[in-house]
């Protein structure tokens, strides 16, 4: 927690009226604006082509907006080419859908890639070796609970398995911002709540800022309203007055428009048929079951 | 028309593009050292037996084409000469050219393919480093280095081929005569030309190799087009650029 509040709150990624449209078709993102906090957890909701993952593309710089502004840490990264994206994209750590793990690299030398090929991490344009990184590399497996799978192969592990060797490629170099897209998709419940329970250990224990993609309800729940004991290893529930539950917020997004932005009990308010679909609160909306 | 020609041009923008951004990263740092080091064995190691054996042969298949046409103007004596020749300047390189694009740019074209369709091309990128440095580069530094090797190796095993057929076997000339003829009818032109076409082709086939790997799309299919592409595109410039050069140097 020392790093907490050494770390002054700066915002992490802003975007202005970004849009994106291809050719003459309906715009994929439509003028979208909001601002992540430094220790802030973001909860990205929304159906399938909502544009939630273009929106992490964007912030990534792997896609270019058509229009609109993009800061990432308070720098204007709208117009920056491939080469200068580098040096931002080393300070994100991602997982992607599938996790993205590179499938001829073993485990071990998929979390120590971006130690070994940053730029950031090299002295002298000299790599560190994969000897000098492993206890970094075992660490952040240990984290994850796969500590004995160094030299495994990605093929060898099942799809929950491979999404928390995601999660330790992406923080093993320490990164300010954490995107995950659809972390739990595809999972059965109990794996699905193994891996959120690791983003929230994730945030307390590094006090990461991250942006979560997902479509079940039930990961922003878990985010926004539990915390976790490092003293028990367990999560426990915030009380209702808590501040920590101000940290975590919602955004829905529909048909590439943001139509949502605010703390749970907003969302849980909301009786807009769209929105409460993606709400805890079955009662308001009865129609949840069949759709 | 103009339709038509938009999408090869394009291509050749694209080609134009990747090998300046590949070539520019030679100097720039970080260097992927052993990834160099993984590709030139690949390339390199791993093409040799197939090179040994194709030189071979082609120098067993001149030597023994030549006996009846030789044989025919008396001048049998030559055939060492007409060996080392057409291997050094036209036979080696594109014969070991033509096989590295089968093996090499097919095996480049279908590994990043692959990589682009599960997105970890992307993953790379996402993770702050550049694919075209960690994957394009290493790859056309390989290339450029083994493809002149190979090829030397290739010329020399043809000769000492077309050698087995024109002495043991054939009784053609004597081997004295055969390595003396050989050696001495080379020249700085021949060993010229010889050197630079499989250096342009290295070139070519590296980066048409990692271009079609690159811009893969449509799942395991497409890895299936853009490694044929990739194969074919290769072997109709390697001929293409093999004219050019030889037009040049006949002319020197």
């Amino acid at each position: 927690m020392a790093r907490n509040e050494a770390k002054e709150r700066r915002c992490i990624l802003k975007f202005e009226d970004v849009s994106l449209q291809f050719d003459q078709a309906d715009p994929v993102l439509d003028k979208v604006s909001f601002e992540i906090w430094s220790g802030e957890t973001r909860i990205i909701l929304g159906a399938a082509g909502s544009g939630k993952t273009v929106m992490m593309k964007i912030a990534l710089g792997l896609l270019k907006a058509s229009s609109g502004r993009v800061s990432v840490m308070g720098q204007d990264v709208t117009n920056f080419d491939e080469r200068q994206w580098y040096e931002v994209r080393s300070h994100i750590g991602v997982l992607f859908q599938e996790g993205g793990l590179f499938d001829s690299l073993t485990i071990e030398e998929n979390v120590a890639y971006p130690l070994l090929n940053q730029a950031r991490f090299m002295t002298d344009g000299k790599k560190p070796t994969l000897d000098t990184v492993r206890p970094d590399v075992q660490e952040a497996l240990n984290f994850v609970e796969l500590g004995n799978t160094l030299n495994k192969f990605p093929s060898e592990l099942s799809g929950g398995m491979r999404r928390r060797v995601g999660i330790a490629r992406g923080s093993v170099a320490d990164p300010d911002l954490f995107l995950y897209d659809s972390p739990t998709a595809g999972l059965d419940p109990i794996t699905a709540n193994t891996i959120i329970a690791l983003l929230i250990k994730d945030r307390e224990m590094r006090n990461t800022t991250a942006a979560i993609i997902t479509h079940r309800f039930q990961d922003g729940h878990l985010l926004a309203n539990f915390r976790y004991n490092p003293e028990k290893d367990r999560l426990e529930r915030l009380p209702a007055n808590s501040p920590l539950r101000e940290r975590t917020k919602f955004m829905v997004m529909k048909e590439g428009r943001l139509v949502f932005e605010g703390p749970e009990a907003e969302l849980d308010a909301s009786v807009d048929p769209y929105i409460s679909k993606f709400s805890m609160h079955p009662a308001q909306n009865p129609e949840r079951k069949v759709s | 028309m103009l339709d038509w020609l938009k999408s090869p041009i394009l291509t050749f923008q694209e080609f134009v593009t990747l090998a300046g951004r590949a070539s520019l990263n030679v100097f720039r740092r970080p260097f992927y050292g052993q990834d160099l080091f993984l590709q030139m064995d690949t390339i390199g190691v791993g093409s040799l037996p197939i090179t040994v054996l194709i030189g071979f042969f082609s120098g067993v298949i001149m030597a023994l084409q030549m006996s009846r046409a030789l044989s025919q103007y008396g001048a049998t004596g030559q055939v060492g000469q007409i060996t080392a020749i057409t291997l050094v300047r036209e036979m080696g390189p594109v014969l070991t050219a033509l096989l590295i694009a089968g093996r090499n740019a097919s095996g480049i074209a279908s590994e990043l393919g692959s990589m682009k369709v599960s997105e970890q091309i992307d993953a790379m990128r996402a993770l702050g480093t550049d694919p075209v440095k960690k994957l394009v580069t290493p790859r056309l530094l390989a290339m450029c280095v083994t493809l002149p090797l190979l090829t030397i190796i290739a010329d020399f095993v043809g000769i000492v081929g077309g050698y087995i057929v024109a002495v043991p076997l054939l009784r053609l000339t004597t081997g004295s005569q055969y390595w003396n003829n050989a050696w001495r009818s080379l020249e700085y032109n021949d060993i010229a030309q010889g050197l630079i076409k499989p250096l342009l082709f290295a070139f070519i086939i590296a980066l048409v190799g990692c271009l079609y790997g690159m811009r893969t799309s449509g799942g395991t299919q497409g890895v299936g087009r853009a490694t044929t592409q990739a194969v074919v595109v290769a072997s109709v410039w390697i001929f293409v650029i093999t004219a050019l050069i030889t037009r040049i140097f006949v002319n020197l």
